[in-house]
């Protein structure tokens, strides 16, 4: 059974259709790319998964659950890391971790053994009493990561997650996440613009433009779909090689329930 | 209707935990900005000193008594509103900084982060103003009674919890930090100099003495300064059911913005 389901998902804004009738199936424990170009609709498509935005059409499943009518069920199976920083840097690595795990509800000897856990694999428990403030660019992101992983969520959003990393801190990063994925079967859902990052890590991958899916497949089968011999090639083969135009304004304001 | 609906969310979802994290937050932040603390106890102690010891004279000449006395519960007052509204308004900060996202993805209602979040930011204002009335005891100030300090923090409570949703209100419906001054010139020192924190209330050109009446903290300063030095101008009951009634209505005010903000 797939673990996220969309069918015919549907965001209009007023005058602009961000995300035009797609449909798609991820399946639990796959990693799955969501690939497309500026502008294409990635973020918005997430944050409807993410029950930060309401779709105007359409049905998602979330682990089961609707986002709209079911968002408490909903939050609780997916951890998210955002494309910008979004840890309170006035508190302690350790106090993010403990302040999201009691907004999960988690008990208290499972939270403790959770966020150390956590912490180890990214590797920051010892800088765990550190106020995240003195946090270089790449800890923030490790330390995000593991906070969005301390409820053990089924699914693993990630927008955009290596952008601004030295390949040092990617690597490790990726690292982190099979090591993940492979462990405690988390789906794994990001979005990338390095097309080397898709190619190697995801089972299966969704281009997206315009609001539209152009192709989902492995990266062999968009290769063979588009005669071209890298995925970066098919993807600018499906998309076109022109430079987009991001719709700058209050799209990217969502009003959340 | 939408007050049914958050009243039904107040009982159905309540959750300790999660307001007690919040307002742990709050303090946390606060106490660790040295610069904040700092602040937020030399601005009133400035005013306090040099007004203080300025007009002293001129009250006593007067016949109206001794003006530290009559002047320290409404700097008290002034820390309230300043410190109370600024930690309702920290939520720019927390959507400037991304960390509201992180709030608004967790399986918690809103009104509870709303609760957590109002509560720490009122604490921290009724930690100030106990700080001030016992500093301003060092410059000369005597209350008339050590009894009515639970009372007292009582009404700094109040005081306090009205202005941080207050502060709450007005940010959720702000963008980012511009909007700052401009709720710092227009809404909170107008509130500050019309509440008869710096004057007696009485013998007032009419249009002042309207003007007084409608604003909030004039009711608390009232409030404060009859428990603190036992005159005051509006009789402590009325000034209590009027602190009450806007306190609970800002409360909803700000529950409602909190609940439909923009992220």
């Amino acid at each position: 059974m797939p673990i996220i389901e969309v069918k015919n998902l549907v965001k209009e804004f007023n005058d602009f259709v961000a995300v035009d009738n797609i449909s798609f199936n991820v399946e639990a424990g796959e990693i799955f790319a969501f690939l497309g170009p500026n502008g294409a609709g990635k973020s918005t498509t997430i944050k409807m998964l993410t029950t930060i935005l309401h779709p105007s059409d359409g049905i998602i499943k979330l682990n089961g659950f609707d986002p709209v009518k079911e968002a408490n069920q909903v939050r609780q199976s997916f951890g998210i890391v955002f494309q910008d920083q979004s840890l309170d840097d006035q508190l302690t690595a350790w106090e993010n971790m403990e302040f999201h795990g009691v907004l999960y509800n988690i008990a208290k000897p499972l939270r403790r053994q959770r966020i150390e856990e956590m912490l180890r694999l990214v590797e920051l428990w010892d800088k765990k009493d550190v106020l995240v403030q003195t946090f270089s660019g790449g800890m923030k992101r490790r330390l995000e990561i593991a906070r969005g992983l301390v409820h053990s969520p089924k699914i693993f959003f990630l927008d955009e997650p290596t952008l601004g990393l030295d390949p040092q801190t990617k690597n490790r990063l990726w690292d982190y996440l099979r090591d993940l994925n492979k462990r405690e079967g988390t789906t794994i859902f990001f979005t990338t613009h390095y097309m080397e990052e898709a190619e190697k890590m995801a089972q299966r991958i969704a281009i997206i433009d315009k609001g539209k899916i152009v192709a989902e497949g492995t990266s062999e089968q968009l290769k063979a779909k588009t005669h071209t011999d890298s995925l970066e090639a098919a993807f600018l083969e499906l998309t076109g090689k022109d430079i987009r135009e991001e719709h700058v304004n209050n799209h990217n304001n969502f009003r959340p329930r | 209707m939408s007050i049914i609906i958050i009243i039904l969310d107040l009982v159905k979802f309540t959750s300790m935990k999660t307001i007690y994290i919040l307002w742990l937050r709050q303090l946390k932040r606060h106490y660790r900005s040295k610069s904040r603390v700092l602040g937020s106890i030399a601005q009133p102690m400035l005013f306090l000193l040099s007004l203080g010891f300025g007009f002293n004279s001129i009250f006593a000449k007067a016949g109206a008594g001794d003006y530290i006395n009559f002047l320290t519960p409404g700097i008290i007052g002034m820390t309230l509103i300043f410190t109370s509204i600024f930690s309702g308004m920290e939520i720019i900060w927390d959507r400037q900084f991304g960390f509201l996202k992180e709030i608004l993805v967790a399986p918690v209602s809103r009104l509870n982060i709303m609760i957590g979040r109002t509560l720490g930011g009122a604490s921290v204002a009724v930690l100030q103003g106990i700080f001030i009335y016992f500093m301003a005891m060092l410059v000369g100030f005597r209350p008339v009674s050590w009894y009515a300090l639970p009372a007292i923090i009582g009404v700094m409570l109040l005081i306090s919890l009205l202005f941080t949703a207050l502060g709450t209100m007005v940010a959720s419906r702000m963008k980012d930090m511009h909007g700052f001054q401009l709720v710092m010139n227009f809404l909170v020192m107008p509130l500050f100099f019309l509440s008869g924190a710096l004057f007696p209330l009485d013998g007032l050109p009419t249009a002042l003495s309207l003007v007084a009446s409608a604003n909030p903290l004039s009711y608390g300063v009232d409030a404060l300064r009859q428990l603190i030095i036992g005159t005051g101008y509006y009789g402590l009951g009325l000034d209590l059911i009027v602190l009450s009634a806007c306190c609970a209505l800002f409360l909803f005010l700000g529950a409602y913005s909190f609940k439909t903000m923009e992220a």
